[in-house]
């Protein structure tokens, strides 16, 4: 265990043009975010920051990427488990499935949910009918929009540390008396705790900054499928200021998330 | 069917493992009794282990324990794992490293619907028996080899288990520690009432654990006996090879050992109380008279077996101390030997392998 610091090599001087490489990589991510701080009209932000645009878009994305974040618990989660413990045929294929929306242009994966529940899609137009419920356009539709372009981060990372995990330990629990729930609820999950953690974290991450699925499956209405990021991209062409105030609410809220998680679990990464 | 059974377990059973693994076992053990089942890696021993426990279910036969059926396929019965009484120390001890000692040794009493307060004092008396207390709040990576195996014994015994089971408990330990608490495990075994089955690959423990023992090979038991049958009339190669040292346990002081009424000398003169011999029986010298010289360990005794195995003759001594010798068949022959001959045996203190048995000298 302490093997390690005594092969470590003698501290030397850092070679000079991978350190320089480095730099240029982390301006890449510093240089933008200054830039918007620059534009930042810091005397109007209490004003724009009230204004009903930005707390409409704030609470629906707040709401929605939660919402979908959830969702990804109750099925993903599941879906999960299902693929690193179930052995059936086409597993290649659903693994494949699975992270498609991970590869795919959001603005695809946005129309293809337009042709499947929209009015008149393959499942949307029954759906209409029975219960009358219609997707397209509603914030539900955003919250399916975003479970679909982030779901994928939950199932991939806790199918991962299910296969990684030492499936013995389940088993000495059912023998220790345990059923299945709570060898789920006590075992299984604890020890994936921080895999967990960080799949949950990136899924909300996902949804919360997710633009083109839903612009394309929801559109932009106001107070009913407008997330932030849409907000800004409406912003951008009409009212600079707004739209600065609300990339910053966005950088603070993501950032905060990120390093708040970080410091405790999401050392798994 | 059901009022014939003993308290004990009684499981005879087949169970198949793709095409090339097949084990059949069958098994008796009593209530009070330690069984133990030896065998090589990859003889079924940990297959033997998920049978019972309900982790795999059997092809054919059955399994039951404390009178009732656990599992048997023909008359359509399983009990799920977390139904069956059964104390399970596995092998590695598989303590859920996110809990603390306590929550681990609790887990089994929560899991069977025992109150909070209840299964935290139950689990509490528990790690005092074994000598656990003052770790309640630490996690299991923070345990020493010994400690944690304790652990996994405290979390296998609270729920009152019908049966013990404990797969490999001693080898996951380094070899000082393994030596010491094979005594201590010897101890908490006997306190246990239930029957007991020991899987090892290791003969030492399973002759110094086991009242009986059961030699697995190829997923079939190739031998049942005691320990003192199966190390004096091996019947399998494998079997001889286990029974290659004599083991005798016996009482030390200052570099002599009590064994019987006989006093054995060895060269380690610190360890004092209990203690386990070994001596092979290669390191044994057959005299037709008194030996002189430096062996300071001979006694007069009769042969009562004598074997030929090709080169080497294996020969089993009488009293006062009953030993296994192996002399070249040259030798043999040159000095005569036959079954009921009086001999003179031989033993430099040095080829004496002395292990102490650690609590019993200490805590007394």
């Amino acid at each position: 265990m302490t093997a390690d610091t005594s092969l470590k090599p003698r501290t030397r001087r850092p070679p000079v043009l991978l350190v320089l490489l480095g730099c240029i990589g982390l301006a890449m991510f510093v240089v933008p975010f200054v830039g918007l701080l620059a534009r930042v009209p810091w005397s109007d932000l209490p004003e724009l920051l009230a204004s009903d645009v930005v707390t409409d878009a704030l609470r629906l994305s707040m709401v929605t990427s939660l919402t979908a974040t959830l969702i990804a618990v109750v099925v993903g989660i599941p879906l999960a488990w299902m693929m690193a413990r179930l052995d059936f045929p086409g597993r290649p294929l659903v693994r494949g499935l699975v992270t498609l929306p991970l590869v795919l242009p959001p603005v695809v994966g946005g129309a293809a949910l337009l042709f499947a529940l929209g009015r008149r899609g393959l499942v949307g137009e029954p759906l209409e009918q029975a219960v009358g419920l219609l997707l397209p356009f509603s914030t539900w539709g955003v919250v399916l929009a975003n479970t679909f372009v982030a779901m994928p981060f939950l199932v991939i990372t806790v199918e991962g540390a299910l296969r990684n995990l030492d499936q013995r330990y389940e088993g000495a629990a059912a023998s220790l008396g345990a059923g299945r729930w709570t060898v789920l609820r006590r075992v299984t999950l604890p020890m994936i705790g921080p895999s967990l953690v960080a799949g949950l974290v990136l899924t909300w991450a996902r949804a919360f900054g997710e633009f083109g699925a839903t612009i394309t499956f929801a559109g932009n209405l106001q107070g009913r499928t407008q997330t932030l990021p849409l907000a800004v991209f409406v912003a951008l062409e009409s009212d600079r200021d707004t739209a600065v105030a609300l990339s910053l609410v966005m950088v603070v809220v993501s950032l905060a998330v990120l390093v708040a998680l970080r410091e405790r679990w999401w050392k798994a990464l | 069917m059901e009022g014939a059974l003993g308290p004990g377990l009684e499981a005879t059973f087949g169970l198949r493992r793709g095409d090339a693994f097949r084990i059949d076992l069958s098994l008796s053990i009593p209530a009070g009794a330690t069984i133990a089942l030896l065998g090589p890696n990859g003889a079924g021993k940990s297959t033997a282990v998920a049978a019972i426990a309900g982790l795999m279910a059997i092809d054919s036969g059955r399994i039951g324990l404390a009178g009732t059926t656990l599992d048997e396929p023909s008359a359509d019965v399983f009990v799920p794992p977390e139904a069956r009484r059964i104390g399970v120390v596995f092998q590695d001890y598989l303590l859920f490293p996110h809990m603390t000692v306590l929550d681990n040794v609790a887990f089994g009493l929560r899991s069977r619907g025992v109150s909070r307060a209840e299964a935290m004092d139950r689990a509490g008396s528990w790690l005092e028996r074994l000598d656990l207390t003052g770790l309640e709040r630490s996690k299991p990576s923070q345990l020493s080899g010994g400690q944690a195996q304790r652990v996994a014994l405290a979390r296998a015994l609270v729920i009152d288990p019908d049966l013990l089971l404990l797969d490999e408990p001693l080898s996951a330990l380094d070899v000082t520690t393994r030596v010491e608490l094979r005594w201590v495990l010897a101890r908490h075994l006997e306190d246990f009432p239930g029957p007991r089955l020991v899987i090892t690959h290791d003969a030492t423990e399973a002759f110094l654990l086991a009242d009986e023992v059961h030699i697995i090979e190829n997923g079939a038991v190739t031998q049942t006996g005691s320990p003192d049958e199966i190390r004096l009339r091996p019947r399998t190669p494998y079997a001889a090879d286990l029974a290659g040292s004599n083991l005798l346990i016996g009482r030390a002081s200052d570099g002599q050992v009590e064994v019987g009424s006989h006093r054995i000398h060895v060269v380690e003169h610190e360890i004092e109380g209990e203690v386990l011999l070994t001596i092979r029986p290669s390191a044994i010298s057959l005299h037709r008279s008194p030996p002189e010289g430096s062996p300071r360990n001979a006694w007069q005794t009769s042969i009562v077996v004598m074997e030929r195995l090709g080169e080497r003759t294996r020969i089993r001594t009488g009293a006062p101390i009953p030993l296994t010798v192996e002399v070249t068949s040259e030798a043999s022959s040159a000095l005569e030997l036959g079954e009921g001959e009086k001999v003179w045996v031989a033993i430099k203190a040095t080829e004496i392998g002395v292990e102490a048995g650690g609590v019993y000298t200490r805590s007394g």
